[in-house]
C-alpha cells in the first residue's frame, strides 16, 4: 500500500525542536530570529498536519482504509505489557491535529506582535512550542499511556504559561492553582488507566476498543462504568468542568494569546477528545455516560450564569469557555460525538478569535481589562470591531455562521437521542440565551457608547506598553491578520456540517453498540465501517431508534427556529440593557443584591473549597504530618533512642568504679556463675 | 597412722591460712603463708609426690615467699588499716561459714564406698617419670612456659625501673 | 587409708580461705598473698586427684601451676613496687584513678 507521504512523527516533534533550540539558545537571539524559529517549526508543522490529512484521506478513497497507524519501537515492556511509541491517525486525531496547528499557527503569528514589549520573549515562544509538541502527542498517540504524557505535558505547559509574569504573586497562584487542580483529575485518569491495564492487559487504542466491542452495554456498575466515571474526572480536570472548573478564570492571568490556544481552543479540549476517543468504553456504560451529560448541563448553565455579571472582559471569555465545553460533555454524554467534536472545531475558532480580539482591544487602550472602563472603541479599532462582532454571532448560534450549526446539532441530539433527554435540551436552551446575552453585552460594553476610559491626553493609566499614547489604537496588522483569517474560518467553519457531512467524516472512529457482536476479526469490522466511508448511498444516521425520518425533520425544524430565536432574544435583551437604557443594569442589579452578589463572586466557590478542602489538608499537614509525626515521632525516636543509649551507658558505667576490689568482687562472682553451671552441666 | 598425720598436717595447714587472715601485719601474714606451704608439701610427701613436694618447698616457700619478704620489708608495709567491716560481709558471710562448715562436716562423715582410698605413698612420683612426661607428653607447654617466664623477667626489671625523669 | 574426699575439702578450705582473702583485705601485698593460697589449694587438689586416677599429668599440672605463679608474682610485685612508688600507698582502695 503506498501512501502519498507518511512520517507523521514530524507534527509533533518539529515544535519541539523549535522549543529546545529557543529555549536553549534565544536568550542570545534577536527577537525576530526567535520569532521566525518558532513560526517556521509550527507553520511546517501544520504543513505537514495538511499533508499527512490528505495522505489519511487519500488512503480511505484508494483502499478504503480508514486507520493509519505507525510504531517507532516499544517504550516499555513488561511482561506481557507493552506500550509504544506511535502514532494513530484515524478522522477524530486528523480534526484535532489540524485544529491544533492551525489555529496555534495563527495564534504564533499574533503572538509576535503582541508579546514584542514583554520580556522573555524567547521563554514565551519556547513554552508555546512545548505546549504544541505535547497537544500534538495527546492527539496523535495510539495509546492511553502516551497520551496521559501529552496530558500531562500540557498542563505542565499551561502551568509554565499561566505563570509567565512569574513575579507577579497572583500569577504565579494561578500557574500552581491550575497545575494542582489537573493533578486532581489526573488522579482519576491514571486509575482508569490501571484498570485499563488490569482488567485488558494492554492500553494501545486498537485492542482496547476491538476487545471492548464484545461487551453489551452494562446496565449495572462494571469495569467499563468505573473505567467511564474515572475517565470523566481526568476530563473534569483538563477541560474544567463541574467540580474542577475554579482554575481557568484564575488562568486569565497568562497573556492573551496563551488564553486564546490553551484555555480555549486547544488544552482544555483535550478532555473532550478522550471522552470521544474512548466512545467504544462510554457507549457500553450507560452510567457514565449520564453522568458525563449531567455534568456537562449542569457546568455549561452555573457557569453562563456567572459570566453575565463579570466585569473582567477575559473572565466573561473564561466562563463563557467553560460553557461551551459543558455544551461539548452534554453533547458526548448523549452519545453524540460528532457532534461534540464539531463543536469542538467550530468553538477553537470562535473562541481563540474572542480572546485575540480581547488581546487587541486591551493592547490598544494600554492594558485595562474591565469593560465599564471602556466602550465606544468601534471608531478605533474597527478591524477589531468587526472581527469580534462576527466571532459573538458565531457563539451565539445566529445563522449562517459557524456556531450556529454545531450548537444545534448539539441541542437537537440532546433532545432526541436515545440516551437524551428533554431537561438537557432546556437547560440547553436556557444556557443559550445567557451566552447570547452576555456575549453581546461584552460587544456593547466594549465597542458601543462612549469611551469611559481615562482621557487621552492627561497620563494615561500604564498597562506595560510603552508605546501608548493616550488614545485607543488599532493593533498591528501581525496581530489583526489572525484575527482576520479566524473571522473567515468562524464563518465558513460550520458549513461543513450541512448535510451531516461531518458526522459522516467520523463515522468510522464512532463504534455502534448493538447486540453481542460475535467474534469477528479485525478485518471484517474495518471492512463494514470502510463499506460505510465509501459512501452508500444514505448512510444511516449514528443515533438509532428513531422514527419516521419525515416528522423528525419537522422536529428538527422546529427546534432550530427555537434555538435561533433564542439567540435573537438574547442580543435584544443585551441592546435593550446596555444601548437604550444603559442606567437599566445596575438597578436591576440593586435590587436582586443578594442573588446578584452570590452570582458575582462565583457562588464563593473558591472560598468554599478553600475552606472544606485546602484548609483541612494544610491543617493536616502542619499539625498532624509535621509537628506530630515529624517532629515527635520520627525525631523523637530518632532523639530517644540516643538518650536511651546515654542513660543505659551511664548505668552500666558505674561499673567501672576504678576500684580494684570492686572488680575482684565481679570477678570472683562471675567464677562462681561459671562453676555452678559446670557443675550443673555436669550432674544432669 | 595415716589419718593421723594427715589430721595433724591438714590442721597445720588450715590453721595457717585462717591465720594468714586473721593476721593485722603483713608480715605475720607471709610467715604464717610459709607455714601453709610447708605443710602443704608435707601432705604431698603423704601422697607420695615427692618431685613435687620438693619443687613445692624449693620454689614456693623458698623463692616466691622469700620475694614477698623482700617486697614487704622494701615497702615497710605495716599494719593493715582497720575497716569498718562490711554489711554485707556480715549478712552473707556469717551464715556462708555456717553453711560452708556443715557441708564440710557432712562431707567428712561420709564413708561412701566409691571412693577409692589413697594409701600413703601409693602413687610413687619420683623425678625421674615426671621428667620423662614433662619431655615428651608436655614438651610444647614446657618450652612456652620457659618463653613464659623469660618475658616475666624481662616486664618485672621494666616495671621495677626508676622512672628516668 | 583416706578418702580422697578429705583431700578435697582441705583444698576447697584452702580455696574458700584465699577468696575471702582476695575480697576483704586491703592491703595489695596481702591479696596477691590470697592469691598464693588460692593456687595451693587447686595444687592440693591436682595431685590428690593424679593419685586417685593412677597417672602422673596432674603432677605435671603442678609443676606449671607452679611456673606461672612464680612470674606472676614477679611480675606482681614490680607492679606494686611501681604503684608504691606513684601513689605512695599499698591501699587498694586508693588506687583509683580510673574511677570516673
Amino acid at each position: 500500500m503506498k501512501l502519498f507521504f507518511w512520517q507523521p512523527w514530524l507534527i509533533p516533534v518539529l515544535p519541539l525542536a523549535g522549543a529546545l533550540i529557543n529555549g536553549l539558545l534565544g536568550k542570545r537571539f534577536p527577537k525576530s530570529l526567535v520569532a521566525f524559529i518558532a513560526l517556521f517549526f509550527t507553520g511546517a508543522s501544520f504543513l505537514f498536519a495538511c499533508v499527512h490529512a490528505y495522505t489519511l484521506v487519500a488512503a480511505g478513497r484508494d483502499y478504503g482504509v480508514v486507520i493509519l497507524e505507525k510504531s517507532y519501537g516499544t517504550w516499555i515492556r513488561a511482561g506481557s505489557f507493552s506500550v509504544d511509541f506511535g502514532v494513530y491517525l484515524d478522522h477524530l486525531s486528523l480534526v484535532m491535529m489540524l485544529v491544533v496547528t492551525g489555529v496555534g499557527f495563527l495564534i504564533h503569528v499574533y503572538s509576535v506582535a503582541y508579546m514584542e514589549h514583554e520580556g522573555g520573549y524567547y521563554r514565551f515562544f519556547a513554552y508555546l512550542n512545548i505546549f504544541m509538541f505535547f497537544m500534538l502527542t495527546l492527539v496523535l498517540a495510539n495509546n492511553y499511556l502516551l497520551m496521559f504524557v501529552g496530558w500531562e505535558g500540557v498542563g505542565l505547559a499551561s502551568y509554565l504559561l499561566i505563570g509567565f509574569f512569574f513575579l507577579k504573586d497572583s500569577a504565579a497562584n494561578a500557574g500552581k492553582k491550575a497545575f494542582i487542580t489537573n493533578r486532581v483529575g489526573d488522579f482519576g485518569f491514571l486509575i482508569a488507566l490501571f484498570l485499563l491495564i488490569q482488567h485488558f492487559g494492554t492500553l494501545r487504542y486498537a485492542t482496547v476498543f476491538d476487545i471492548v466491542s464484545h461487551f453489551s452495554a452494562e446496565t449495572t456498575a462494571g469495569v467499563l462504568t468505573a473505567i467511564g466515571l474515572l475517565m470523566l474526572v481526568g476530563a473534569c480536570g483538563k477541560s474544567a468542568q463541574i467540580p474542577l472548573f475554579v482554575w481557568l478564570p484564575d488562568a486569565m492571568e497568562g497573556p492573551t494569546p496563551v488564553s486564546a490556544l490553551i484555555h480555549a481552543a486547544t488544552m482544555v479540549t483535550a478532555g473532550v477528545y478522550m471522552v470521544c476517543r474512548s466512545n467504544a468504553i462510554f457507549s457500553r456504560a450507560p452510567m457514565a455516560l449520564l453522568a458525563v451529560a449531567i455534568i456537562g448541563t449542569l457546568t455549561s448553565f452555573f457557569a453562563a450564569t456567572i459570566g453575565i455579571t463579570q466585569t473582567d472582559i477575559k473572565r466573561v471569555l473564561a466562563y463563557s469557555t467553560v460553557s461551551q465545553l459543558g455544551y461539548m460533555f452534554m453533547a458526548a454524554g448523549v452519545a453524540a460525538y460528532s457532534a461534540s467534536v464539531f463543536h469542538l472545531m467550530t468553538h477553537a475558532f470562535f473562541k481563540a478569535l474572542l480572546f485575540l480580539g480581547a488581546g487587541s482591544v486591551i493592547h490598544g487602550i494600554g492594558g485595562e481589562q474591565d469593560m465599564r472602563k471602556m466602550g465606544g472603541l468601534r471608531k478605533y479599532m474597527p478591524w477589531t470591531f468587526w472581527t469580534m462582532l462576527i466571532a459573538t454571532l458565531a457563539i451565539s448560534g445566529i445563522p449562517p455562521f459557524a456556531g450556529f450549526f454545531s450548537k444545534d446539532e448539539i441541542l437537537w441530539q440532546a433532545f432526541s437521542s436515545p440516551h437524551g433527554s428533554k431537561i438537557f435540551w432546556v437547560f440547553g436552551v436556557i444556557t443559550a440565551f445567557m451566552t447570547s446575552f452576555y456575549m453581546f453585552r461584552l460587544i456593547f460594553l466594549t465597542f458601543t457608547g462612549e469611551y469611559r476610559g481615562p482621557q487621552p491626553d492627561a497620563h494615561a493609566a500604564h498597562g506595560g506598553h510603552d508605546d501608548h499614547h493616550g488614545a485607543p489604537h488599532e493593533s498591528p496588522w501581525l496581530m489583526l491578520a489572525p484575527l482576520v483569517l479566524l473571522g473567515v474560518l468562524s464563518v465558513i467553519g460550520g458549513w461543513v456540517g450541512i448535510g451531516n457531512r461531518f458526522e459522516n467524516f467520523l463515522a468510522p472512529v464512532i463504534q455502534k453498540v448493538g447486540a453481542v457482536q460475535e467474534a469477528a476479526p479485525d478485518a471484517e469490522q474495518i471492512a463494514a465501517q470502510i463499506a460505510v466511508q465509501n459512501g452508500e448511498a444514505a448512510p444511516a444516521p449514528i443515533n438509532e431508534g428513531e422514527g419516521g425520518p419525515g416528522e423528525n425533520k419537522n422536529l428538527e425544524t422546529l427546534l432550530m427556529g427555537v434555538s435561533v430565536l433564542v439567540a435573537f432574544s438574547g442580543l435584544g435583551l443585551a441592546w435593550f440593557l446596555y444601548v437604550k437604557r444603559p442606567e437599566l443594569p445596575s438597578k436591576i442589579a440593586e435590587s436582586i443584591l443578594g442573588i446578584y452578589t452570590l452570582v458575582l463572586n462565583k457562588y464563593w466557590i473558591d472560598e468554599l473549597y478553600s475552606a472544606a478542602i485546602i484548609g483541612p489538608l494544610v491543617w493536616f499537614s502542619r499539625v498532624v504530618l509535621w509537628q506530630t509525626i515529624d517532629q515527635k515521632v520520627i525525631d523523637g525516636s530518632v532523639n530517644e533512642s540516643a538518650v536511651a543509649a546515654r542513660d543505659v551507658s551511664q548505668i552500666i558505667r558505674q561499673q567501672q568504679s576504678g576500684l580494684v576490689r570492686s572488680y575482684a568482687g565481679w570477678i570472683a562472682a562471675g567464677a562462681a556463675a561459671v562453676v555452678a553451671y559446670m557443675v550443673w552441666m555436669g550432674t544432669r | 597412722m595415716h589419718q593421723f598425720l594427715f589430721l595433724l598436717f591438714g590442721a597445720i595447714c588450715a590453721g595457717g591460712a585462717i591465720n594468714l587472715l586473721i593476721q593485722r601485719k603483713t608480715i605475720n601474714s607471709a610467715l604464717s603463708l610459709i607455714v601453709v606451704m610447708g605443710s602443704l608439701a608435707l601432705i604431698y610427701l603423704l601422697l607420695g609426690a615427692e618431685f613435687v613436694a620438693v619443687i613445692q618447698v624449693i620454689i614456693y616457700a623458698g623463692a616466691i615467699m622469700v620475694l614477698y619478704i623482700f617486697v614487704i620489708m622494701l615497702l615497710n608495709a605495716g599494719e593493715e588499716e582497720h575497716s569498718k567491716g562490711s554489711n554485707v560481709a556480715k549478712i552473707f558471710g556469717i551464715p556462708g561459714l555456717f553453711a560452708g562448715g556443715i557441708i564440710g562436716i557432712w562431707v567428712l562423715l561420709q564413708h561412701r564406698p566409691a571412693d577409692r582410698l589413697i594409701a600413703i605413698g601409693a602413687l610413687y612420683g619420683p623425678a625421674d617419670k615426671v621428667g620423662m612426661m614433662l619431655f615428651t607428653k608436655y614438651l610444647l607447654a614446657f618450652e612456652v612456659t620457659s618463653i613464659l617466664v623469660l618475658i616475666a623477667i624481662m616486664g618485672a626489671v621494666v616495671l621495677a625501673r626508676r622512672s628516668n625523669s | 587409708m583416706i578418702p580422697i574426699s578429705w583431700y578435697l575439702l582441705l583444698s576447697a578450705f584452702l580455696f574458700a580461705c584465699g577468696v575471702t582473702g582476695f575480697l576483704t583485705k586491703r592491703n595489695i601485698i596481702t591479696l596477691f598473698m590470697s592469691i598464693e593460697l588460692m593456687l595451693n589449694g587447686v595444687n592440693l587438689s591436682f595431685i590428690a586427684f593424679a593419685t586417685r586416677l593412677g597417672t602422673l599429668d596432674g603432677h605435671i599440672f603442678v609443676f606449671f601451676v607452679m611456673v606461672v605463679a612464680a612470674a606472676e608474682a614477679a611480675v606482681g610485685l614490680a607492679i606494686i613496687i611501681s604503684v608504691y612508688r606513684t601513689r605512695e600507698t599499698l591501699n587498694v582502695d586508693r588506687v583509683n584513678l580510673l574511677k570516673l
